[in-house]
Parts: structure tokens; C-alpha cells; sequence
């Protein structure tokens, strides 16, 4: 097991370097001399020049790839052009909205979606399963900032229940952080019901079949032990990887989102830094999402083993 | 959006599409095939007959009539002294601009996005999961690069490529077309190298085939029916993607009227004017809705073993 965990972290390596590569490509790509870019339109060609070499873009670019490798591996994300902060420093305030936001959404979406799912497999073929499969493609076809605006519509304005926008720190009263999160979570969750009860239900379809259901039935054990007992564990693998290539689904729903509901997070922030067309900033935020991305999936692939004991490594 | 093709695309690659009437036949007996044709047709018609169906000039600006609600009427006064009226029938935006007009030309940009993106990522991805699969020393390289890409979130990557460039029709569908070329690579590859064990690719090696015809005769139709059905799932996100980025604001340029400008204009003034999101929303919702549609019932249809799933 421990030899498995070493290999896997080991596999994930090459997976970071070349997007590594990629985002730090991503500036060299632009059309015209990067330095230039990121000075800006007013800048003299001094301050360019001392851009250049403060980016050590005068040097060879094997050498300029290390030198950011290595500032990026001790936590030198650069400096941000527009916000006139450190990237590092900008990316820690604007932490825990994101966090939050995408917890919650993790948690209502499974919640939701896979009793959802293995509802509609029990009920295969009626109306409860059309509804919940029908439910699960318009899920996939709304995009999730009219999502949004319909819940505020609904919740906010017409009924008055919940605030419009808006985000607060949970330090600053658990209840307004919690009033304030809702719409923007069920928003977001949506599409990642969608998903995950898709797959809950396709996985249970097909363990439903098997030969120890039918035994778990003769011997009189009751529907709801069969369907979450034996055939929900049997189906978890599928559901759980499922959950975890559903993140990169919610990464980009927490980009509009909070721009939806103006939740200063890393989505705003993604927004405002490509409109400001601040390049360290994309770049970092674009790296860390990515390597959040990666480490869940890693997670996921680790868990197998708690979920179905036949898998062995 | 994108996650989802990668998940429901068939593992092991669908019998070939046996030519004939039989595929059409059970094609058309798909409820969830003809309503999203349907829906999908309409949507074209209404596209290239945008002119024709009592719009004005989509980008027009009137400063005298700015945030109307839906039905409000306005009268034109023509060149000759005539005067004629117009109806809003979905209100104006805060420029002035007829909310209807916008909506109807902008299933131009969403059904040119959908389509262009789907053609080209499948032809790229198709061209390097042929490689990938059948060229082994180039194989470990094509596929660390598209893990590398799918590593990045689909959106962020988009984001990332947009802002790489001017903003325009032609930046966009490059930005929304990379993400999703691996997961087509992937798809070709795997479809390659399971044919490539069977018997009939392996007779057809021994008896001295060339490369070339190899691929086009024997390999080749059995990734034809797979990546229809992932063209319609490209096609179906793309459309939002793009949606997405215009509402962000980096997209294509506002002037233009796409979905997803007409919702982001509309965004500031919500709260008194729903219906800039709401009617541009539910065409695009209809839209992508039909394509997933007809995506779900083409794969019922063409890979019966992943049907109801």
C-alpha cells in the first residue's frame, strides 16, 4: 500500500512539470515581447527594460524556466502588476470564500445527488427515474450564471428570504455566512448534481443485476440495507471517481459564480486578473487550481481501496 | 460541461455503423433524437433567416429608448416623412438595442461557435489519437502533453488562452476548442489500440497493407461512430463555454450580439429588468439542451451497450 501511495505521487510528477511548462509558456505565447505587456501601454522603454531583466527575460529560456520553477517551489509567485501586491498575498486573501463556496457545494451535491441516483435506479424505468435522468440533462444544459440569477430572482428579490450578494467572513458570524453562501452553493451545485446522479445511478443499475442482490433479497434482508448496503458500497468507485473529475466541473462554476453573487474569492479574482490582463496572477491562479485539481484526483484514486477491498495494490 | 464526454464515452469502441438503412431507421424511432433534431433545426432556421424574421439592426443604439420592458412599441420614423411602428418584444437593453433582434441574430454565434469548435477539436484530436495509437515512440509524448492539459480545470484553460489574445469569434474557439482536444486524443487512441489486436487488422498487416490504407479502411470507421456522439457533446459545451466567457466579459466583444453579451449587459440592471437573462437564457438552455438531446440518443442508437445509461 505505502510502495502504491510512493508510486502514484511519483506518477503525478510528470502531470505537474508539463503543466508547469504550459502555464509558464502561456506568457512567452503572447504576441509581442512579454516585458512589454506586462508593463503596460504607458510604460518608457526603461521600465521595460528593467522589467526584462528583473524577469530574467534576457536570459535563455531553459534558464528562465528554472529560475520561475524554483521561485514558484519557494512560494515566489511574483509580483501582481495591477493589484500591486505579491501573487502569494493576494491568493491567501482571497482563500476562504473559495473554500467555503466549493465545500459547501461538495457536500449539498452529494447529499443530494446520490440518494437522487440511487433512487432512480431502484425505480428504473418509471417516472421518479425519468424525472431524475431529465433533471439530470436540463442539470447540464442551463448555464449556471442563469441558475444563479433565477435563484436570486426567486429567493432574494421576489421572497425576500436571502440576501442578493455579497460574502461574509465566517469569523464575522456564522449565520450571515451561512445565509450568504446558500444561493451561491445551491447555484453551483447544480450542475454537479447533475453529474454525480448520473453516474450514482448507472453504477447502481448495474450492481442492482448481480447475483448477491438477488441473495441479500431471498433472505428477506430489507430494500433499504440492499440498496445503500450492498449495492451502493459495491457501486462507490465509479460515484467517487466521478466526484473528483466533477472538480474541475465546480473550478470553473466557482469562477462565474462568484462573479454571479460578487463573492471576492479566486474566481473573482481569475476574472478581474485576465480583464487586467495581470500574467503572474493567471499564471498562479491557474497553477494552483490545477494542482488542487490534481491532488483531489489522487485522493480519489487512494480512497479505492476504502470503498472496495478487492482492489489490492 | 467538459467532464462529462470524457465520463459517458464508451470505453471500448461501438460496433461500426453498418451502412444502410438500419441505423437511420432506429435513429428515427429515437424520441430524444427527433426532439432534439427538432429543437436544433428550428434553431438554424432561425439563424439564417435572422433578417427575415422582423428584427432591426442588432447593434443599433437608441439613447431615447433605453431599458423598455417586453411589448413596448415604438414608432419609426422613416426617410420619405412616413412613420411606422415597431414592437420590442422583448424590450430594449440599457443601450437602447432591441432585446429580440440581439437574441435571434446571436443563434448565429452560438451555432457557429458549437459547430466550429466540435469540427476542429475532433479533427485534431482525431489526427493525434491516430498517431498517439499507431506511432508507439511518439505515443508517450502526445499523451504526458494531453494529461497536462486535462490536468488544467476546461474553463481556467479557456480563460488562460483567451487572454492570450485579442478578444474576437476566432480567439474564442481556439480557447474553447484546446480543452477539449484531449479528451477526443484519448478517445481515438483507445479505439486504435484495442483494434489494432483484432484478427481482420492483423490479417490485413500480414498481408502486407500499407499504413496509410490500413488506417483509412480498417481503423478509422470504428472511431466514426464514437466521436460523432463526443462532436455532439463538444458542440453542446462549447456553446455554454462560450456563454460563460462573454458573460465574464472576456469573450467576444459586447457590440456583438452572442447569448451570453445580452446576458452580461443585462447583468446590472437585473434586479428591475429580468428579462435580459431570462429570454437569451432559455434560448440558450433550449439550444444545448437539444444537442445533449440528440448526443444522448445517438449514443443509444449507435452504441446500444451504453443505452439508458
Amino acid at each position: 500500500m505505502l510502495g502504491y501511495i510512493l508510486r502514484r505521487l511519483l506518477a503525478t510528477i510528470p502531470v505537474l512539470l508539463i503543466v508547469a511548462v504550459l502555464v509558464f509558456l502561456m506568457l512567452r505565447l503572447t504576441p509581442g515581447d512579454p516585458a512589454a505587456v506586462i508593463a503596460g501601454d504607458n510604460a518608457t522603454s526603461e521600465q521595460i527594460a528593467m522589467i526584462r531583466s528583473r524577469l530574467g527575460l534576457d536570459q535563455p529560456i531553459l534558464t528562465q524556466f528554472l529560475i520561475w520553477s524554483g521561485n514558484l517551489l519557494s512560494g515566489n509567485f511574483g509580483e501582481s502588476f495591477f493589484f500591486k501586491k505579491t501573487v502569494a498575498e493576494l491568493i491567501v486573501g482571497r482563500l476562504e470564500p473559495t473554500v467555503s463556496l466549493a465545500l459547501t457545494t461538495i457536500v449539498i451535491a452529494v447529499l443530494v445527488a446520490v440518494p437522487l441516483g440511487v433512487l432512480a435506479a431502484y425505480k428504473h424505468g418509471t417516472w421518479i427515474d425519468r424525472v431524475v435522468m431529465g433533471f439530470s440533462v436540463l442539470g447540464f444544459s442551463v448555464p449556471v450564471f442563469v441558475i444563479g440569477y433565477a435563484l436570486i430572482y426567486v429567493f432574494a428579490i421576489t421572497l425576500n428570504w436571502l440576501p442578493i450578494q455579497g460574502y461574509q467572513s465566517i469569523s464575522g458570524g456564522f449565520r450571515g455566512f451561512l445565509q450568504r453562501l446558500i444561493l451561491p452553493s445551491l447555484t453551483l451545485s447544480v450542475i454537479y448534481i447533475a453529474l454525480i446522479a448520473r453516474m450514482t445511478r448507472a453504477s447502481v443499475l448495474e450492481v442492482l443485476g448481480e447475483d448477491y442482490i438477488r441473495t441479500a433479497r431471498a433472505k428477506g434482508q430489507v430494500e433499504r440495507k440492499i440498496l445503500f448496503r450492498h449495492a451502493l458500497k459495491n457501486a462507490a468507485v465509479p460515484i467517487v471517481t466521478v466526484i473528483g473529475i466533477g472538480v474541475a466541473l465546480l473550478i470553473g462554476g466557482v469562477v462565474v459564480t462568484e462573479s454571479v453573487f460578487s463573492i471576492p474569492g479566486l474566481g473573482r479574482l481569475t476574472v478581474d486578473a485576465v480583464l487586467a490582463r495581470d500574467y503572474p496572477t493567471i499564471q498562479a491562479v491557474i497553477l494552483l487550481f490545477s494542482v488542487v485539481y490534481i491532488a483531489i484526483n489522487l485522493c480519489v484514486d487512494l480512497a479505492y481501496t476504502l470503498f472496495d477491498p478487492r482492489i489490492r495494490y | 460541461m467538459s467532464a462529462k464526454p470524457a465520463i459517458l464515452a464508451p470505453a471500448t469502441p461501438s460496433p461500426t455503423l453498418a451502412p444502410g438503412f438500419a441505423v437511420w431507421r432506429r435513429l428515427f424511432r429515437q424520441p430524444s433524437v427527433l426532439i432534439g433534431g427538432g429543437v436544433l433545426l428550428v434553431m438554424l432556421f432561425i439563424a439564417m433567416l435572422a433578417p427575415a424574421l422582423g428584427t432591426i439592426d442588432p447593434s443599433a443604439i437608441n439613447p431615447a429608448f433605453r431599458n423598455r420592458v417586453p411589448g413596448v412599441e415604438r414608432t419609426i420614423r422613416q426617410d420619405d416623412g412616413s412613420s411606422a411602428t415597431f414592437r420590442h418584444r422583448m424590450g430594449t437593453d440599457s443601450l437602447g438595442r432591441d432585446v429580440y433582434s440581439r437574441v435571434i441574430y446571436g443563434a448565429r454565434v452560438s451555432l457557429i461557435i458549437g459547430v466550429s469548435v466540435a469540427a476542429i477539436s475532433l479533427a485534431i484530436g482525431l489526427v493525434l489519437g491516430l498517431v498517439a495509437g499507431y506511432v508507439r515512440w511518439l505515443d508517450g509524448a502526445i499523451m504526458r502533453l494531453m494529461d497536462g492539459l486535462m490536468a488544467i480545470p476546461a474553463i481556467l484553460l479557456a480563460i488562460a488562452v483567451v487572454s492570450l489574445f485579442r478578444a474576437g469569434l476566432g480567439a474564442v474557439i481556439v480557447a474553447i476548442t484546446v480543452p477539449e482536444i484531449p479528451r477526443v486524443v484519448r478517445l481515438v487512441r483507445s479505439i486504435v489500440l484495442s483494434v489494432r489486436e483484432e484478427p481482420y487488422v492483423e490479417a490485413a498487416i500480414m498481408a502486407g497493407t500499407p499504413t496509410p490504407k490500413l488506417m483509412v479502411r480498417h481503423i478509422l470507421p470504428n472511431t466514426v461512430a464514437p466521436l460523432i456522439v463526443q462532436g455532439t457533446f463538444i458542440c453542446a459545451s462549447a456553446m455554454l463555454v462560450e456563454a460563460i466567457l462573454s458573460f465574464l466579459g472576456i469573450g467576444i466583444p459586447p457590440e456583438t450580439p452572442t447569448w451570453g453579451n445580452i446576458m452580461a449587459e443585462g447583468r446590472n440592471l437585473f434586479r428591475i429588468y429580468p428579462h435580459n437573462i431570462l429570454y437569451p437564457g432559455i434560448f440558450l438552455a433550449l439550444t444545448v439542451l437539444a444537442v445533449n438531446m440528440l448526443g444522448d440518443g445517438l449514443r443509444d442508437t449507435l452504441d446500444p451497450k451504453m443505452a439508458g445509461r
